[in-house]
């Protein structure tokens, strides 16, 4: 029984160990600062990316939170008979939609028809993906506050929405922060729907109409090409990311540990 | 009246309105009538929880509801202030008259009616992410009212009325749930007490609590009813007899008697009344 | 009559009566309640919305795919984008194979971590055992690639020339063990990345199974095995069996490390190291190549049965989940 968890926690460090071995080194001021010079010559960096996935991800946050968290509401909140239920269930069922069918269709819905690849398309690919994640998360925060302080809040007569921006959000901020970060942290990862929405981009491009660099999708590209070099940033690069993931995951961790510890 | 300067209006001592009598028999006196129900029947789903109840709730005087569990008497009272609706499935019948006025008639904005009469309940439930200033505050501060001045005495006012002032107020910042379960109470009251309601509704509000805090309470309603006028549900006879000028004794969703509490519990009329009060059941 | 209509009749009749039916509609007379409930209602809204403008876009785009191949697409085996005929049984079929092999080696594993951190770990010590494994469900299916591709195909490939030259007259064994990149490590790498997964969920199903029960078992004698193999494993079937499924359900959807590792042909497989496309990760490789419509559509066709095949998953798993924790588990992935 042991042994079980042994092999997964083995897994676990080998993958942990080999990034690290491999893709700590060739991080540098560099690297992180400079964009990616032509195919096969060593030096430039990975700045474009960085920036890019900063940008896809914050985009389809501004879009995700607000539905998925609105949504989460609606369903705490307004309780109706089945339909409450029918969207928590559509939305564990969307959880298990594999990204790459996420990006056609963010393809089919916005690259067709504006006739380019752009930033915007992975954001809205990505924020299909987060929407669904924060939408769980954010419906069991709501369910956990009491429902005590809601009567409290409403016999003083206060409305009901004052009281679900006044009472209800700001007591369960903490877990909704974090469902939002562990989306956002997911997302970040996602290579498979930027293939054919923000597409990458070899320079530097904060304009969201336009293909973009990002993270995840030049891993790929860089592991599956040709260049040594590449290999060796896309080492680097994956230790970057896997860093973001971690330091999220510890964060959120700690977040909650404090919550409970209140 | 609109409800913003109903609110922050007049701090000051309210205006009493002409002195009533000092023994009311129960149909007389209309004019120091607060509240008045008439046939009210209330139903949680097909279950008819209260049946045609009748009776009045008299201005600055407490107003205890007694019976056994499952009588009635909290779902009657959540009828008052319209936080039974809340429930689903919920459905009333007849009328629920504040000043005259029918509090589910057309067009009357439960939140309106809410503000007018207040309500603290079984269990302590001061706001967690606020402090004991923000508590005492909350019914202003969730709707956007902020001058500093005008909130500061209501503090200390809220805070006074419900005997909690001198306890924290070298403490308003701390959390209001990092206080005693009597002084959460307290502090219940006092943000209750804050919005001036006409009438304050209760919850057997002292059930949480020990009796050194339950005793704090049940001597701060007798202060408090020449304030605001008072309705208690409670499941202990000692503090009614104590407490109220009026008692209605509920069974089985039925009102079976309303009368003055001295006369209720020396001479009861019914015989119901008088098997709950001497202990034969319940 | 529906809650809302009796609501509707009766509140004309309320004016008269004072009768107050309530609707959690007609709770929002106050205009920012009705303003508030309009616009986060609209935000449930359009989450079916999207979801059905998901599945329609997916019709659409691969319409012209349908048309032209229609089911034969399903059960054809070519798939040559210079003749023009795409057909899709090989990478179907290398999709579920990858999975259900995944699942074979996850199974046990899964299950034996749940138990260990379910009976065997004293309450406090469970945080923090669970936590590599949380750990691992986290990192992005990219870097599986990475370390998949560069660390253990390596090995893999060392493993298959063994097996090939010991064993190779098993037909199983009998492919090109040179490659490295086949069956065997795309089912070995999806194996790894849905372990967490089922670990995680099959731990949240056993902690349901009432104490009572298991020390039911104890008092009459036997052993803590035996309780759990007798006891606990058979009342949580229904939930481990959404566990696993709902595995399945990833290790189909996996793409990009499937992409990186399992091998990119279009030939039906014949043996664990034959390389072959899974479904997701035909689309990613090809869709930058796919120049004229009726190739992008078969991709999106493709894409579609994808689609219909995790959604059957998803819905078969979410289904068994629900009907063991009644929704109280939050499905966090």
């Amino acid at each position: 029984m042991l042994g079980c968890i042994s092999v997964s926690v083995f897994f676990l460090v080998a993958i942990l160990g080999y990034v690290l071995v491999h893709g700590a080194s060739y991080i540098d001021w560099e690297f992180l600062t400079a964009t990616p010079v032509p195919a096969g010559e060593t030096g430039g960096g990975i700045a474009n990316a960085l920036v890019g996935s900063f940008l896809v991800v914050i985009v389809a946050s501004l879009l995700a939170l607000p539905i998925g968290i609105g949504a989460a509401i609606f369903i705490n909140e307004f309780p109706s008979l089945g339909f409450g239920h029918t969207v928590r269930f559509l939305a564990e069922v969307l959880t298990g939609v594999p990204s790459i069918v996420v990006g056609l269709f963010a393809y089919a819905l916005i690259v067709i028809p504006s006739g380019g690849f752009s930033a915007l398309s992975g954001s809205v690919a990505y924020a299909f993906i987060m929407v669904p994640i924060i939408l769980i998360s954010a419906h069991e925060a709501l369910r956990l506050v009491p429902d005590s302080l809601r009567e409290a809040s409403l016999a003083l007569g206060i409305p009901k929405w004052r009281t679900i921006m006044g009472v209800v959000l700001p007591v369960s901020s903490r877990a909704l922060v974090t469902g939002a970060v562990l989306a956002i942290s997911r997302a970040l990862g996602e290579a498979a729907p930027m293939l054919f929405t923000a597409f990458g981009n070899s320079f530097w491009n904060i304009n969201p109409t336009k293909p973009v660099a990002t993270v995840p999708l030049l891993i790929y590209t860089y592991a599956t090409g040709p260049y040594e070099d590449w290999h060796q940033k896309a080492w680097a690069a994956s230790f970057v990311l896997l860093m973001v993931v971690l330091f999220t995951s510890v964060l959120t961790r700690a977040f909650l540990r404090g919550k409970s510890n209140e | 009246m609109n409800s913003e300067t109903y609110a922050m209006r007049n701090l000051n001592e309210r205006e009493l309105p002409a002195k009533a009598q000092e023994t009311v028999q129960p149909d007389e006196a209309a004019e120091s009538v607060r509240m008045r129900v008439e046939g009210l029947s209330v139903y949680y789903g097909k279950v008819q929880a209260v049946k045609k109840v009748s009776m009045s709730i008299r201005t600055h005087k407490v107003t205890a509801l007694i019976g056994p569990s499952g009588c009635g008497k909290s779902t009657f009272i959540r009828c008052l202030n319209r936080m039974h609706e809340l429930t689903p499935g919920a459905r009333v019948e007849g009328k629920i008259l504040l000043d005259e006025q029918d509090l589910y008639g057309a067009g009357m904005d439960p939140v309106d009616v809410r503000r007018r009469v207040g309500m603290v309940f079984q269990k302590p439930n001061p706001f967690p992410n606020m402090s004991v200033r923000e508590n005492v505050i909350a019914g202003f501060k969730l709707r956007g009212v902020r001058d500093p001045k005008v909130l500061d005495e209501v503090i200390e006012k809220s805070l006074r009325g419900a005997a909690l002032w001198d306890e924290v107020k070298d403490n308003l910042q701390k959390s209001g749930s990092s206080i005693s379960g009597g002084q959460q109470q307290r502090l219940c009251i006092a943000r209750a007490l804050a919005v001036q309601p006409e009438v304050l509704l209760m919850d057997e509000p002292c059930s949480a609590l020990d009796p050194i805090a339950t005793a704090k309470i049940e001597e701060l309603v007798h202060e408090l009813k020449d304030q605001v006028t008072i309705a208690i549900v409670t499941h202990n006879m000692q503090q009614a007899a104590r407490c109220s000028d009026f008692t209605s004794f509920f069974y089985l969703g039925e009102l079976i008697e309303f009368g003055e509490t001295a006369k209720l519990f020396t001479a009861p009329e019914k015989r119901q009344t008088e098997d709950y009060i001497t202990g034969r059941f319940g | 009559m529906t809650r809302d209509s009796q609501a509707t009749v009766e509140s004309a009749a309320g004016m008269l009566s004072g009768v107050k039916p309530l609707s959690a509609r007609q709770q929002v007379i106050n205009l920012g309640d009705r303003i508030f409930y309009v616009i986060t209602k609209s935000f449930a809204v359009l989450i079916i919305l999207l979801t059905a403008l998901l599945v329609a876009d997916l019709f659409r785009g691969a319409w012209e795919s349908i048309n032209h191949f229609g089911l034969t697409f399903l059960v054809g085996t070519t798939w040559d984008p210079v003749t023009r005929e795409f057909s899709t049984l090989p990478t179907v079929v290398g999709t579920l194979v990858k999975g259900f092999i995944a699942l074979l080696l996850a199974v046990p594993l899964s299950f034996g971590s749940a138990v260990f951190i379910c009976f065997y770990t004293p309450r406090w010590l469970r945080p923090v055992i669970s936590y590599p494994i949380e750990l691992l469900a986290g990192i992005p299916s990219i870097i599986f690639g990475m370390w998949g591709l560069f660390a253990m195909v390596p090995v893999i490939r060392v493993i298959q020339i063994w097996l090939k030259a010991n064993f190779g007259w098993f037909f199983l064994f009998n492919g090109p063990a040179v490659y490295g990149v086949g069956v065997l490590s795309g089912s070995v790498i999806l194996f790894i990345m849905i372990t967490p997964i089922i670990t995680a969920i099959s731990k949240e199903i056993l902690l349901t199974v009432p104490r009572a029960q298991i020390e039911g078992m104890l008092a009459l004698g036997s052993t803590k095995w035996e309780a759990i193999w007798k006891v606990a494993l058979p009342y949580s079937r229904i939930g481990l069996f959404g566990a696993v499924i709902l595995g399945l359900g990833r290790a189909v959807g996996e793409t990009m490390a499937v992409t990186m590792v399992g091998g990119n042909s279009f030939d039906m497989i014949h043996s664990l190291f034959d390389p072959v496309h899974s479904m997701a990760s035909q689309i990613a490789s090809e869709f930058s190549e796919a120049t004229y419509s009726l190739y992008v559509s078969s991709l999106i066709y493709v894409g579609l049965v994808l689609f219909g095949i995790t959604i059957l998953i998803s819905l078969l798993a979410q289904f068994l989940i629900w009907k063991i924790s009644r929704g109280k588990l939050a499905l966090l992935d």
